[in-house]
């Protein structure tokens, strides 16, 4: 036999070895797909995520800036120290220097731990504040979430009603989408070594209860409703329609779908 | 009044925040620290050094044939570890096979693997298969002991050396090469999308970022394939070819060209467009990362590099030829560091200011553990140590210079150890 023969007989084998690498993605991934049909995402069994779209709402002018819904919601989700699912921001905009010409001086933001425990006495004296107030941040449930383009290994997907999930049993902890996401809404867990963020208390939600931080919420600037559902007076429907809402930083084309009213331009 | 609320603001009290940061940003160090900063660098390298291997191949410049294999076994080297400063930083390095197995095809890092693996088995390892079959025939026969053992099996039991089969290798290997170009530049392209599609941070998210990081690799690849070869003639005492030496700078000084003409036009494009982020941007680079940036990278990495070569290339024939070897060597070190700085402005210096635009982190580089500068150290080591054995092994102890290299058959092929 000659040897050129030899050759070809070994090109093949490693054709066919590299053939045979190239196929083996495409089969696990047919096969997460079907399993990704029948992930796990603490909801119950009968619960069928095509038949809610779940949205929040808030009113920033209603904002006290308590702190509960910050710690209820750590307590519910047993969110490492130093990490939030969600956060109040205070803003203190100063009054214009008398003949600066400006309609506003400057902008001071302050979220101490998130403000879980409330928010400490103003550093400027309160006869220099032109106006302040505080803004709860919680992910966006983005139309077209950037968090979820990057993720490498599709353990972070968009949920059919509306929800932002994270499966961890499957999360590679490289943090894409930690670096993704234009609100610093997701951050990397210690503990479970994963991405981590707000799940709109989806083990809460799917089982026809409110989501903690609206739970607790003692002057209602949580809205939390079901678009697919509305409630006879629907407070969620309500409030779109009576107030001009927006979302945060939309010039990002990430789609945003958290409705936000009384917002300022300070506000990103 | 945008700078002045930025830099005004200190609120929260804790040093190394300034301004306001979003609470899920005050953390210890950035997600990505400097191991994500030696990932892109290593896989530059890779890409740089096969480009200079390819102008032999592909474009036939025959004057650099005497560091044609050199840098492939670079790129060899270095494409080995490509992947370990990444699978170091995962939270779940258990879980990494996920992203070959179950790729979310949107993801620019999900290709990675792909990339990675085409580059490895069908480009580089093929190509250098087919370039050293005749020689692991010829050695194997020839060495005993564990490296006849080792060649006897790396010739794959394919032991043809005719003519007709030795005009196959040389054809397949070109074709290969080829096909490598695009290769080699997808995989550093693609290294420079992953910063370049986070639309989420002004510093990154640019169109430019994929061409940037391609330009900066070639760069890179070929200072550390002129300054690896002046090492190893160094080492074993050989004088190095100044044709090719000459030839190399020539490259690497047009590469720079490029490449600084491009990254300005990004910087010169961002400050006059000033976008949202500008004030933010112009604050880290002339505060936190004056020293890599400005320093680093702009004056010692590029521009004196730049003046450099380019002084050499005018005045070649008035500088000594030992003169010249030091200029070379010196300018391919200096922008080895200065791409080595580049890539730390990207990686750490996008996370070095809020995503709110409105405050600033800091990052103190740790000395031990996972985030330690120890462990990227000894990974930017462990090519080079990989890299000392493939030439042992592989490369001829008398490196070939312009006059004992003659392409084909009447090549010269002995073991690298017989021929002292």
């Amino acid at each position: 036999m000659s040897e050129s023969i030899t050759r070809r007989g070994v090109l093949k084998n490693l054709a066919a070895i590299v053939g045979g690498i190239l196929a083996l993605p495409a089969a696990r991934t047919c096969k997460a797909a079907v399993q990704k049909g029948l992930a796990s995402s603490h909801a119950p069994a009968g619960y069928d995520p095509f038949k809610h779209k779940w949205l929040m709402a808030l009113d920033v002018d209603r904002c006290i800036g308590c702190g509960l819904c910050v710690e209820a919601c750590c307590e519910e989700n047993e969110v490492p120290e130093g990490h939030f699912r969600t956060w109040i921001e205070r803003y203190v905009v100063t009054k214009p220097k008398a003949g600066s010409g400006e309609t506003r001086g400057e902008t001071m933001v302050d979220s101490p731990e998130g403000g879980k425990k409330g928010f400490p006495e103003l550093l400027v004296p309160k006869e220099e504040v032109l106006k302040s107030f505080f803004v709860p941040k919680l992910c966006n449930l983005c139309e077209k979430s950037p968090c979820t383009q990057v993720c490498p290994v599709g353990a972070t997907f968009d949920a059919p009603d509306g929800a932002v999930l994270i499966d961890k049993s499957y999360c590679i902890g490289c943090g894409f989408c930690v670096q993704a996401c234009p609100y610093g809404c997701r951050f990397f867990n210690p503990v479970t070594r994963t991405a981590d963020k707000c799940t709109l208390c989806y083990h809460r939600i799917t089982r026809g209860l409110k989501p903690a931080c609206v739970e607790i919420c003692p002057s209602q600037a949580r809205i939390f409703g079901d678009l697919k559902n509305p409630v006879p007076d629907d407070p969620l429907q309500k409030f779109i329609s009576a107030n001009k809402v927006e979302t945060l930083k939309q010039y990002l084309g990430t789609g945003p779908r958290v409705a936000y009213a009384g917002l300022d331009e300070e506000v990103r | 009044m945008m700078d002045a609320t930025i830099l005004t603001n200190v609120v929260d009290g804790l040093p190394q925040f300034e301004g306001y940061v979003y609470p899920n940003e005050r953390t210890l160090h950035p997600l990505w620290s400097v191991l994500i900063v030696v990932y892109p660098y290593i896989t530059g390298l890779v890409a740089g050094a096969f480009i200079m291997a390819s102008l032999v191949r592909v474009f036939k410049v025959k004057a650099l044939e005497p560091v044609y294999r050199l840098a492939l076994l670079t790129a060899l080297a270095f494409l080995l570890c490509a992947t370990l400063p990444l699978l170091f930083h995962l939270g779940h390095p258990e879980r990494c096979y996920e992203i070959m197995m179950t790729p979310h095809f949107s993801s620019p890092m999900a290709m990675f693997g792909f990339v990675y693996a085409w580059y490895l088995m069908a480009v580089l390892l093929l190509e250098l298969w087919f370039d050293y079959r005749r020689d692991f025939v010829e050695w194997s026969k020839t060495e005993t002991g564990l490296r006849g053992i080792v060649y006897h099996a790396f010739t794959l039991g394919v032991t043809d050396l005719s003519e007709p089969a030795l005009a196959l290798d040389a054809r397949i290997g070109r074709i290969i090469s080829i096909v490598g170009i695009p290769s080699a530049f997808l995989l550093h392209g693609y290294v420079g999308f992953i910063f370049g599609s986070i639309k989420a941070n002004p510093w990154w998210g640019n169109p430019l970022m994929p061409i940037i990081f391609i330009l900066s690799a070639v760069v890179s690849g070929m200072a550390l394939c002129l300054f690896i070869y002046m090492f190893l003639c160094w080492a074993r005492q050989v004088r190095a070819d100044m044709r090719c030496l000459d030839l190399m700078a020539s490259f690497l000084f047009y590469a720079v060209v490029i490449d600084s003409a491009i990254e300005g036009l990004d910087w010169l494009h961002r400050l006059y467009s000033a976008e949202e982020g500008i004030a933010v941007l112009k604050s880290v680079a002339a505060s936190k990362l004056f020293y890599t940036l400005l320093v680093g990278q702009a004056c010692l990495g590029t521009l004196v590099p730049l003046l450099l070569l380019g002084a050499m290339q005018l005045a070649r024939k008035k500088v000594a030829e030992l003169n010249r070897r030091r200029v070379y060597f010196g300018s391919a070190t200096l922008i080895l560091m200065g791409v080595l700085a580049m890539r730390w402005n990207v990686v750490i210096g996008g996370q070095l200011f809020s995503k709110s635009l409105r405050g600033f982190m800091s990052y103190k580089m740790e000395f031990a553990g996972s985030e330690g500068w120890l462990l990227s150290a000894g990974l930017l080591l462990l090519p080079f140590c990989i890299l000392t054995w493939l030439v042992r092994y592989f490369l001829d102890r008398d490196l070939p210079t312009l006059e004992n290299v003659v392409p084909g058959a009447a090549r010269q092929a002995r073991p690298p150890e017989a021929q002292i």
